[in-house]
């Protein structure tokens, strides 16, 4: 099928050296032909020197040899999009992983490429346009119910100027494949459009009227970063942690709770068990807004960490791209990126192939470049049609060693909104999330206010440096006041900063109740207490803090929550200074 | 079809030489026959009409007219029933007096296994240690390192979790062994019988290094074998820091760039190549890993086992002869620990922050200060919970291992100060 064909005169590892006749294009799409056979090895131009490319091979290459032939495609790495998409599993090149189950068994097999988006399913499409209607890329043409969405079908967003619809067919049911709109520019270039349409993944989606500041918050139902720490919808924020310290957990529990219509899963060279269980959990849960299945909003892309190496730069490319598409259709998008270290360590092995000058740690000095313009595809837009779509990005970082003074982490750093760092000590102490609440910044605003977030915060502060300079002086060298803002900074971290991801009722918090929880926290915190010695507010406290935890554990303005916030208060008043 | 024997060897650096030849393929397998004798070559890369070869048996020896001869195929390994009670070497020679096995020959390094197509995990496997089976639960499929540092007795627990783990088969891969340890581990299994259901392959600290990069695929190329045939398999791996360390000093010989204390920048895939191998197959058996990764100087942010930790789930400590609680980790536990009985996470979760709190006493402790009741509660705690429940050395049923459990606490604190729901300690609270 294609012209341009070259012929293989190195392997190294996965990267091919090619010797080629015609030109070439920079991160270009070519097939390596095992022995000249039919086994094709999809592969992305790198670098070219001369007459030969260099070329990254997504697959293994045991069995290429010097003389094999590589056709060039002449098109760049592209995802498509199309209705069918959700609900999917794709491998980081957009090939479906169930449907390749089916065809191939247990294993992956090497060079088998399935379409992405099956050609034979029938779509009931609704236009939108009539002839002569002025259009840009980005506008409608006509919709698809999806699951629970209108899928849009849209101008291709790479077209440029204003175009005029020649023909659009009407209702009925069309294969992806199938043309539904014929327009016009006015130079008389004629264009027809599928319902499906291709991008290449490294470019970003720009159909949009302008970009906004993202101000509302994301509501994540944890309340370390709710109250805390919070995202908002179309911000960016990274996770960084040691190994066992939660990231991934933390992920699944954003991947189920945040309050976006889709969520997107790019999992990036870490554990393939970890995306097993989102793949057969999520199907039986429901989506508490929507009453459906979780997985009718969910889309994984999934490029584990022994899947070829160089298909797992191409999954956080092929996450962000499809984001960017449904958020064209002004949906609520959450992308999670785990972890973009994996990725990261794939450019450093191909850029120690290619044998180039390394920076700090081997990394490729083009690593931060490269970090900063995948976390900017996150954001709020506003559409042409004046509607608003956002794409929330959220990256874990796997530091070596834990140690966030590595590039990886500090190159995330400089371009997201909010750092949700995890520590060890507080993992090694079983305290999850293991968000460190001293440590991690956020730069938008809570759901609850700001001042009262401030407050909470010094106490936690102040506890923290109440502990530190008892390991010191010892409990006797501290006067009680302090020992009880100790214990108070300790109470908010158990019944607060603390939530039991294995509880129904615990693991997710509803803004309501987070903010009137933190209200009765902060009366709390407020609040003057007298106790005859130090064990008396150790047992207090330690009181409280069970009979919270089952508070915790109740269901919101149920009996039970009523009946234990009673008792708490009782317990409260018998140690406060004044009467309430 | 192509056996042509090259006889021009154009540069031998290490355990890598170079020869001109045409129509090879990338991996495919040569002989190299020199003085020396005769030793397995593979391809490790191709530039023009130059081909590198990794020599198996090492490059000392071997002299510029050594013949190599391309054997149009990649490395394989048998695979029948007679592997098990068997011995052999990382290329899959016989170590023991045993014949020679040449059937049903099985590609290593095979492709991974469909996402899509793995399951949930749902097996305990059951070890009969209580830091394990109660603290940090082993799981069908899951793949764990073994922390640890040279002279722990991480050997002995190898052996002792092959004796009593509840499993088919094991597949045991040594690497850069002592040969002491290879005849401790051959010993200790034949003497309780084990042997028989055991296959290993070892590589010794006096072998080629490159016999050393083998055996963690070919081991678990048998294991995926078995698993298939609807068996459950645990393979043991040690030491797979002496498996970084050979890959490192490959990678330094093909004047690689280092990443990271010379390591390559390759190390973490291709760790994850070999631990995703482990699997529970939907229908048929399991792969479950379990390796011990020494870590220089008791460091771990040391490369080896900072980028095993990310892969693995989770990873067992072995200090002073104990698995530490604080550390010690299985990701899966959450998976297996809620259908064992009711009690087991709380009694987990709680002992576990008593035990914390026992550490931060011992601190104030050692500096002076005075103790106060709760402090005598934590310390007489702490005794009780190192003397009972972190012996690896006993062989303890998970119940009773639960129930000793509540016996600390009970002998110790009063129920509302260990902060477990009142519902499960009105339950289990020994009673009188």
């Amino acid at each position: 099928m294609s012209e341009n064909i070259g012929k293989i005169i190195g392997v190294n590892g996965n990267l091919l050296k090619v010797e080629f006749n015609k030109p070439v294009i920079q991160n270009e799409v070519a097939y390596a032909c095992v022995g000249a056979g039919d086994l094709k090895l999809k592969a992305e131009v790198i670098r070219v020197r001369g007459t030969s490319a260099e070329l990254q091979v997504f697959e293994d290459t045991v069995g290429l040899k010097v003389g094999d032939p590589v056709e060039f495609t002449g098109e760049l790495l592209s995802v498509e999009l199309g209705p069918g998409l959700l609900t999917q599993v794709f491998d980081g090149l957009q090939n479906p992983l169930p449907r390749l189950a089916e065809e191939c068994g247990f294993f992956l097999q090497r060079g088998k490429y399935l379409d992405p988006l099956p050609r034979d399913v029938k779509w009931a499409f609704t236009p939108k346009l009539k002839a002569g209607d002025i259009v840009i890329a980005g506008d409608t043409i006509g919709t698809i119910p999806e699951g629970m969405f209108d899928h849009r079908v849209m101008v291709p967003f790479n077209l440029r100027g204003k175009w005029t619809v020649e023909s659009v067919k009407p209702a009925g049911e069309y294969t992806v494949v199938e043309v539904v709109a014929v327009l016009k520019d006015d130079k008389g270039n004629t264009r027809e459009c599928q319902i499906m349409q291709k991008w290449p993944v490294k470019m970003p989606i720009k159909a949009y009227a302008e970009r906004l500041r993202p101000t509302e918050s994301m509501a994540t139902k944890l309340r370390t970063i709710d109250t805390f720490f919070p995202v908002a919808k179309g911000g960016t924020f990274c996770v960084p942690g040691p190994f066992g310290a939660g990231k991934t957990v933390l992920q699944q529990i954003m991947s189920r709770n945040a309050e976006v219509d889709i969520v997107i899963i790019a999992a990036c060279g870490e554990r393939a068990g970890e995306v097993v269980e989102t793949l057969r959990e999520f199907p039986e849960l429901t989506d508490p807004r929507t009453g459906k299945s979780l997985m009718e909003r969910t889309l994984i892309i999934c490029n584990t960490s022994s899947m070829p190496v160089a298909a797992r730069e191409a999954s956080v490319y092929t996450g962000v791209t499809l984001a960017e598409y449904y958020r064209q259709m002004g949906l609520d998008v959450l992308l999670l990126a785990d972890s973009t270290s994996r990725w990261a360590q794939a450019l450093r092995e191909m850029s120690g192939r290619l044998e180039e000058i390394p920076g700090e740690e081997a990394f490729p000095a083009y690593l931060e470049s490269v970090i900063a313009s995948f976390y900017e595809r996150g954001g709020a837009v506003r559409l042409n049609n004046g509607e608003q779509g956002t794409v929330t990005i959220g990256g874990t970082v796997s530091p070596a060693g834990g140690n966030f003074e590595e590039p990886v982490t500090q190159a995330t750093l400089k371009v997201v909104g909010a750092f949700h760092g995890l520590s060890r000590a507080r993992s090694d102490a079983r305290r999850y999330p293991a968000i460190d609440p001293l440590d991690s910044w956020s730069k938008y605003p809570s759901i609850v206010n700001e001042a009262n977030v401030a407050e909470a915060r010094k106490v936690l502060r102040n506890g923290a440096e109440v502990g530190q300079m008892m390991k010191v002086v010892g409990e006797e060298g501290t006067s009680i006041d302090d020992f009880v803002l100790y214990l108070k900074s300790e109470y908010i971290d158990a019944t607060y900063l603390q939530q039991n991801a294995f509880d129904e009722t615990d693991s997710s918090n509803s803004i309501e109740r987070q903010e009137y929880v933190f209200g009765k926290l902060l009366k709390l915190m407020n609040t003057k207490m007298t106790f005859k010695d130090k064990d008396a507010a150790r047992s207090f406290f330690q009181q409280l803090t069970q009979t919270c935890r089952d508070w915790n554990g109740s269901e919101f303005e149920s009996d039970e929550f009523k009946k234990i916030e009673e008792q708490m208060t009782k317990a409260l008043a018998e140690v406060s200074d004044y009467a309430e | 079809m192509q056996n042509k024997v090259y006889h021009r060897i154009e540069q031998i650096t290490g355990n890598v030489i170079v020869v001109k030849a045409g129509d090879v393929i990338a991996g495919e397998l040569a002989q190299v026959t020199s003085e020396q004798g005769v030793s397995l070559a593979q391809v490790i890369r191709l530039e023009n009409e130059n081909v590198f070869l990794q020599v198996f048996a090492g490059g000392r020896g071997i002299g510029t007219d050594a013949k190599v001869k391309f054997l149009g195929r990649t490395m394989q390994i048998p695979f029948s029933e007679n592997l098990l009670g068997r011995v052999f070497t990382g290329s899959g020679e016989p170590r023991d007096k045993g014949p020679e096995i040449k059937e049903n020959m099985i590609d290593i390094g095979g492709p991974s296994v469909n996402p899509a197509k793995r399951i949930i995990p749902r097996n305990m496997v059951r070890t009969g240690i209580p830091m394990i089976d109660v603290f940090n639960t082993l799981v069908e499929s899951q793949k764990l390192p073994i922390f640890s540092v040279a002279g722990e007795p991480y050997n002995e627990l190898l052996a002792q979790i092959a004796l009593q783990a509840e499993v088919d088969v094991i597949i045991l891969g040594g690497m850069g062994l002592k040969y002491d340890d290879y005849l401790f581990f051959r010993d200790k299994l034949d003497e309780s019988g084990a042997l028989s259901r055991t296959v290993m392959f070892v590589h010794t600290a006096s072998d080629p290094t490159v016999e050393c990069l083998l055996v963690p695929d070919v081991s678990l190329a048998v294991a995926e074998q078995y698993a298939q045939e609807d068996k459950r398999v645990l393979v043991l791996l040690t030491d797979m820091t002496n498996f970084a360390d050979s890959m490192k000093e490959v990678a330094i010989t093909m004047e690689q760039i280092p990443s990271n204390r010379g390591y390559p920048g390759d190390l973490y895939s291709q760790l994850a190549a070999r631990y995703e191998k482990a699997v529970d197959f939907e229908g048929s058996g399991s792969i479950t890993i379990l390796a011990v990764t020494t870590m220089p100087g008791d460091d771990v942010t040391h490369p080896v086992p900072d980028n095993t930790g990310y892969i693995t789930e989770g990873q067992f400590y072995l200090k002073n002869r104990r698995i530490e609680p604080f550390g010690s980790l299985s990701r899966l536990k959450q998976q297996v620990n809620d259908r064992t009985r009711d009690d087991h996470r709380a009694v987990m979760d709680t002992m576990i922050q008593l035990y914390a709190s026992y550490k931060e006493t011992l601190e104030k402790q050692s500096m002076g200060f005075r103790m106060s009741d709760w402090d005598s509660k934590l310390l007489k705690y702490g005794a009780r919970f190192e003397s009972t429940m972190m012996d690896i050395t006993v062989n303890l049923p998970l119940e009773e291992a639960l129930d000793a459990g509540w016996k600390i606490l009970a002998d110790c604190f009063e129920p509302a100060e260990t902060g477990i729901k009142s519902t499960l300690t009105d339950k289990f609270w020994p009673k009188g």
